[in-house]
C-alpha cells in the first residue's frame, strides 16, 4: 500500500503582515513550521504502515526552505518527501492549490489513500482536502477520528459530524482528513533524524505535471481574487483600566453583578 | 468566463443541511442572507434540502421568501460522494449565481467538492456579504494569516460558492411573501459499493459553549495546561464554560470545541471574560455581538482592547484566583444565611 500525505509550512504566528496590493501574506521574514494538524495526518500514516508496511510518500508545496518539513516528515519515518516548488504557485487559493496538489500526486504515481490534517493553521479553510479528493475523483471524509484497515480495499473509518459521530466503511483509493485529537504526533526519532538529512528529497516542478500550461496555475489559475483589504472595524474605543487586583476584581465583580446573582441560586 | 456565459447563471440557492427531517440553523440563518441579497440582485432564493423525511422539511420551510425548494428525498445519510451528486446535478439545472452553504462539518465537507465540480471558487467561513455593482458577490473575511480583513470576489466564473459560519448571518421571520413552488424527488444512492455508513451515534453535545450566557475564554496569556483549571473553576461558579482562542488549541491544551473563533466557534454570550486573549481578527470574528467583553490582558495595546466593553489592564494570575475566592465567600454567605 502508498500512502500520499499532504504537509504545509506555515508561519509560526498567525498574525503574518499582507501585502497591501495582492492581499497576499508576505512569508518572508517569518519564522516558520510545520502545520500542527498536518503532524496528526502522517502520524495516522504511520500508524498505518505499523500494521501494513505501508510505504509513505510526504507532499509540500511551497518555497525551498519548505524541505524542511519533508526533513520532519523523515524524522518522523516518511519513506520519501517530494517538494512542489515554482513560483509559478504563488497565490493559490483553494482551486488552484488543490489542483496543483493533484497534477503533483499524479505525477508520482498511483496511492491507495491520501491524508490531510484537518486545516492549516495560516489558510484555516479545511477546504484544500475535499477539494483536492474531488480533483482526483475518489471519496473522502473529513474530521477523522479513526482509521482501520478491513482488508486490502476496504478501510473502516469514524468520524464526526454535527452531533453524531459516525461509523463507516470506504473503499480505496479514497482520501481522509484527520483529527488532530486523534492522532497525537509521536516525537522524531534521533536516529530517523541522522538519516533523514542525507535522504535525497524529490523536486517536482511544472514541468513533471501532465498539465503544464502556467495559466492554470497559482494566481491565474484561482477563481477568487483578493478585492481589497481593510483594517477590521472596531468598536469605540473604550479607557483601558490599569488597577490592582483588588481593585479590578471589585470592577469586574460590578460588571458582574446580576450574572452573579443568578450564578449563586 | 465570459460574460454572456455569466448572464446565464441567476438567483441564490442555499444548501439546508438537513438531518432527520430536521433543518440545522446555519440553513435557516442563510435564508436570511440569501433573503437581503436577492433584494439587491433583484433575483430569486432557491433553497435545496437533500435527506429524509423531506415532508417535515417542507413544513418547516413553509413561510420564507423562497421562489422554489428542491428537496431530494434519500434514506441514506450525508457523505461527501453521494450529496455532492445530488447537489451538482441541481446546480447543473437551477444555474444559480451564488450557492451559500453554512460553515458546518457537513458544509465544510460539501462545499469544495462542489467548487471543483465547477471549477469554481470557494469562500470559506465568510464574515459579511454584500453585491458588488457589477452584480458580483463581495465576500469579506479575515485575511489568511493577516489582522486585516479582505474582500474576496469570482469575477469570471460561476456559481460563487461560500460558506457562512452558523451564528454569523441573522435569520428571518417567515413572511409568506412567497408561493413557494416545492420539488421534490426521490433518489438512489448508487455510490453504496464505494462508502457505506455503518452506524451512526448521536453526541450529546455537552461542552456546547455556543449556549452558554458566560464564557471565560483562555488565551496565549496561559502559561501551562495545569493553569487552565482555575479559568474552568472560575466559569463553573459564573454558571458558565471555559473557552479559548485558537492558539491554546493548536498547542493541545483545549479542545477543538471549545475554540472561538473563524476555525472555531461563533458565540454571543452575555458576559465574556477574556484571560491572557490577544485578539487577533479571527478570534474577533467569533465573539464580536457579545453583550459584555471583559478583557483582562498585562499588554495594554492589546487588539482586544479594541472590542472590549471593560478593558482592564492586569495580570490574570492575580485577577482569576481573587475573582474565585470571592465568588466562592459569596457563595458560602448565602448558604449559611
Amino acid at each position: 500500500m502508498r500512502i500520499a500525505v499532504c504537509m504545509k509550512q506555515v508561519p509560526a504566528t498567525s498574525e503574518g503582515d499582507m501585502d497591501k496590493e495582492t492581499g497576499m501574506l508576505k512569508r518572508a521574514g517569518l519564522e516558520a513550521i510545520v502545520n500542527t494538524y498536518d503532524l496528526a495526518a502522517l502520524e495516522a500514516a504511520l500508524c498505518l504502515k505499523e500494521q501494513t508496511g505501508a510505504q509513505i510518500h510526504v507532499f509540500t508545496m511551497g518555497p525551498e526552505k519548505a524541505e524542511a518539513v519533508l526533513r520532519t516528515a523523515y524524522a518522523m519515518g516518511a519513506d520519501m518527501g517530494y517538494l512542489i516548488c515554482g513560483k509559478e504557485f504563488a497565490g493559490s487559493d483553494v482551486l488552484a492549490t488543490s489542483y496543483t496538489l493533484m497534477q503533483a500526486i499524479e505525477s508520482v504515481g498511483r496511492f491507495e489513500m491520501i491524508l490531510c490534517g484537518r486545516q492549516t493553521t495560516d489558510g484555516d479553510t479545511a477546504q484544500v482536502s475535499g477539494a483536492l479528493a474531488r480533483w482526483m475523483n475518489m471519496p473522502h471524509f473529513n474530521w477523522v477520528k479513526r482509521i482501520e484497515l478491513k482488508d486490502n480495499e476496504r478501510f473502516k473509518i469514524s468520524y464526526c459530524m454535527e452531533q453524531r459521530e459516525v461509523e463507516a466503511e470506504v473503499q480505496s483509493p479514497c482520501l481522509l482528513s484527520v483529527e488532530r485529537e486523534a492522532f497525537i504526533p509521536r516525537m522524531p526519532s534521533l536516529k530517523l533524524k541522522i538519516s533523514g538529512k542525507k535522504k535525497p528529497i524529490g523536486r517536482i516542478s511544472i514541468e513533471d505535471f501532465k498539465n503544464t500550461d502556467v495559466k492554470d496555475y497559482g494566481l491565474s489559475g484561482s477563481a477568487t481574487k483578493v478585492k481589497r483589504i481593510f483594517p477590521p472595524k472596531r468598536t469605540e474605543k473604550k479607557e483601558v483600566v490599569s488597577l490592582d487586583k483588588k481593585m479590578a476584581a471589585d470592577y469586574i465583580m460590578t460588571v458582574l453583578g446580576s450574572c452573579i446573582q443568578e450564578g449563586l441560586q | 468566463m465570459r460574460e454572456k456565459e455569466i448572464a446565464k447563471w441567476s438567483g441564490i440557492l442555499v444548501y439546508l443541511e438537513c438531518y432527520k427531517g430536521h433543518i440545522h440553523k446555519a440553513g435557516i440563518e442563510l435564508i436570511g442572507e440569501a433573503y437581503r441579497l436577492s433584494r439587491q440582485t433583484r433575483e430569486e432564493v432557491y433553497v435545496l434540502g437533500i435527506g429524509e423525511d423531506m415532508e417535515r422539511i417542507q413544513e418547516e420551510l413553509t413561510g420564507y421568501p423562497i421562489e422554489c425548494a428542491y428537496l431530494y428525498e434519500t434514506e441514506d445519510e450525508y457523505t461527501p460522494l453521494w450529496y455532492e451528486e445530488i447537489a451538482a446535478e441541481c446546480i447543473r439545472r437551477l444555474k444559480p449565481a451564488i450557492v451559500l452553504i453554512g460553515g458546518t462539518l457537513e458544509g465544510r465537507s460539501l462545499a469544495p467538492r462542489l467548487a471543483v465540480a465547477f471549477r469554481t471558487g470557494l469562500t470559506a467561513d465568510c464574515t459579511a456579504l454584500s453585491i458588488a455593482e457589477d452584480g458580483g458577490l463581495i465576500q469579506t473575511r479575515p485575511a489568511f494569516g493577516g489582522n486585516v480583513m479582505a474582500s474576496i470576489v469570482t469575477p469570471e466564473r460561476r456559481p460563487q460558492f461560500a460558506t457562512v459560519r452558523p451564528g454569523v448571518v441573522e435569520a428571518i421571520e417567515k413572511n409568506n411573501l412567497k408561493d413557494t413552488a416545492y420539488i421534490r424527488k426521490t433518489v438512489q444512492n448508487k455510490n453504496i459499493d464505494i462508502i457505506r455508513v455503518l452506524k451512526s451515534i448521536p453526541v450529546e453535545a455537552q461542552e456546547d459553549i455556543t449556549k452558554q450566557k458566560v464564557l471565560v475564554v483562555a488565551g496565549r496569556g496561559v502559561k501551562k495546561k495545569e493553569d487552565l483549571a482555575m479559568l474552568r473553576e472560575l466559569a463553573g461558579l459564573l454558571g458558565g464554560k471555559m473557552a479559548s482562542s485558537r492558539a491554546l488549541v493548536e498547542k493541545g491544551w483545549t479542545k477543538a470545541a471549545e475554540q472561538i473563533g473563524l476555525s472555531g466557534n461563533t458565540v454571543s454570550p452575555e458576559y465574556m471574560i477574556t484571560c491572557g486573549v490577544s485578539g487577533t481578527v479571527q478570534f474577533m470574528a467569533g465573539m464580536r455581538n457579545t453583550k459584555n467583553i471583559i478583557a483582562i490582558n498585562t499588554d495594554a495595546n492589546a487588539r482586544i482592547f479594541d472590542v472590549a466593553h471593560y478593558p482592564v489592564c492586569a495580570d490574570l494570575y492575580d485577577i482569576v484566583p481573587e475573582l474565585i475566592q470571592r465568588l466562592k465567600k459569596g457563595r458560602s454567605e448565602i448558604a449559611e444565611a
